[in-house]
């Protein structure tokens, strides 16, 4: 089951840059939550922060409080290895283990992490290939295929199940349709519907019509700051703030 | 293409002439038997292959572990001041003449064992693995995408973890053709040999005694004054190149097959 998120004051930095100001949001479980905004506003470090993959780039860093169920994320002691095995992550392009095959791909994170058996682990792999609906394309070429063969479509779905495998109890996307075709994104799409039955999304879009779609909230950045965060349908139809307004208008970004 | 041609041509022509000067010499007794006293006819130098061997895997087993830690310590950890001290140094290392490594190793291992030996032998042939491996290594790695390292750090694998099996098997072919090209390169190396291995008559399978080495007997045949000592040396010279094809060969094999399927 997906647990809410709690942010607090989270600021981060790439050197001197501050690329997070302060940023204050509160993310329901099993929920689909939409971050939008312009290039460079902050919306793909703010996802990055939640998992702490900000800080693995060269002089990055961030402080606050964020809190994913119980695990204080930021805090003393938290091994950020443990936070991202509890929060899964999809990037903006496909990146599968080019040497691996399918099954190896999607299996990759429980063996190197040392979870679960041979026999959990075809089940895992052949349950997260289902939900990710992908089982039907690949389920003969398994071991045969490398995941670098598939489509990009097929590929990012492939990265989908690969991030629900560990099972985590939310999953972030980065912008996980940009790269691929209309088809793949309807696809993608409607994936995301089904995921928050189970898991809490968090999904970074710069495409307004995508986040209305699937998202029941939606955050809007702006220069590294959050300017709204309502339901999907108050941003899109009654924004309070004029800057969200000119936005979603199309008036800039 | 003409370009390409012309690589091909120095290296089928010694090939070609090796062939016609060193199949004449060589026989089932040549691949059998050791070195027989000076004239005297027949004999081989079965002794100098087994050695050469035993000086080869010494070296790869000391020298590739370290090239390939060395490599993974430059690209993923060596952004910094000691990263380009231990990348200049590796370069320089490069470029050391080979028999100074000899030296270096003499004194290091020889002098203080006050005898020859196929380790010291192999250490010095080690040294001059470490660098072309690591420089290898750390090129290969850097060619990684960062995407599949973030995509392995995203799984909650822990960072040496994804340094070993995400990306250093990603870009385990070119490491291996980097390992397999230090180890073609040293495979024929004489002078560092010269006064660590030694050479030696006999068999000896103990690596803490002086050892023969095929390129030390080419050497010592080829210099010496009898025909049939000449004669040898080249059928030894076909055999040494016959000797690292195969290696080489039989590497890239193995380890595609392996890369291909994935482990499971």
């Amino acid at each position: 089951m997906g647990v809410g998120i709690e942010v607090r004051g989270l600021n981060a930095w790439y050197g001197k840059n501050q690329s997070l100001k302060n940023i204050d949001m509160t993310v329901p479980a099993n929920h689909v939550t939409a971050v939008i905004g312009p290039s460079g506003c902050g919306k793909s470090t703010f996802v990055r922060c939640l998992n702490r993959m900000h800080e693995t780039i060269p002089d990055a860093r961030a402080e606050g409080l964020v809190k994913v169920g119980d695990v204080e994320v930021y805090g003393n002691g938290t091994d950020p290895v443990d936070v991202r095995r509890k929060i899964g992550m999809v990037f903006q392009k496909p990146n599968p283990f080019p040497t691996m095959s399918i099954y190896d791909n999607v299996a990759a994170g429980l063996r190197l992490n040392g979870l679960g058996n041979r026999k959990q682990m075809g089940e895992l792999v052949e349950r997260s290939l289902k939900l990710s609906a992908l089982w039907e394309e690949v389920k003969d070429t398994l071991h045969k295929k490398s995941g670098a063969s598939l489509s990009g479509g097929q590929q990012q779905r492939l990265c989908i199940a690969r991030a629900l495998a560990v099972e985590p109890d939310v999953l972030l996307m980065d912008e996980p349709a940009s790269a691929l075709d209309p088809i793949s994104t309807s696809k993608i799409e409607e994936l995301i519907f089904q995921l928050k039955q189970h898991y809490t999304v968090v999904i970074v879009t710069h495409n307004m019509q995508q986040a209305a779609r699937v998202a029941e909230f939606t955050g809007f950045f702006l220069m590294g700051a959050l300017i709204e965060y309502d339901k999907t349908e108050k941003i899109f139809t009654t924004p309070a703030d004029k800057r969200t307004e000119d936005y979603i208008t199309g008036r800039f970004g | 293409m003409a370009a390409a041609f012309l690589v091909l041509v120095p290296l089928l022509a010694i090939f070609v002439y090796l062939l016609l000067k060193g199949i004449g010499s060589l026989n089932w007794a040549f691949l059998t038997q050791i070195p027989k006293p000076v004239g005297e006819p027949g004999g081989g130098m079965a002794n100098a292959m087994v050695g050469s061997g035993l000086i080869l895997l010494i070296a790869s087993v000391i020298g590739i572990p370290l090239g390939i830690g060395c490599g993974i310590y430059l690209a993923e950890y060596g952004r910094n001041r000691f990263g380009d001290i231990v990348r200049f140094t590796a370069d320089v290392l490069n470029g050391v003449p080979s028999i100074v490594i000899g030296i270096a190793a003499y004194s290091l291992v020889v002098m203080r064992q006050k005898h020859f030996s196929a380790y010291s032998g192999g250490l010095a042939l080690a040294i001059m693995m470490v660098p072309t491996v690591a420089r290898a290594t750390e090129e290969m790695l850097l060619m990684v995408p960062n995407s599949i390292r973030e995509a392995a750090l995203g799984l909650g694998i822990p960072k040496w973890r994804t340094t070993i099996s995400i990306t250093l098997r990603t870009a385990s072919a070119g490491v291996i053709t980097g390992c397999m090209l230090a180890f073609a390169r040293v495979a024929g190396e004489t002078a560092p040999l010269l006064f660590t291995a030694f050479g030696n008559q006999y068999w000896s399978l103990n690596p803490n005694q002086p050892t023969a080495a095929l390129p030390l007997q080419i050497f010592s045949y080829a210099i010496s004054p009898f025909y049939e000592w000449h004669k040898q040396a080249w059928a030894g010279a076909l055999i040494l190149i016959v000797m690292i094809v195969t290696a080489v060969a039989a590497v890239r094999i193995v380890t595609s097959r392996g890369i291909l399927k994935g482990t499971s």
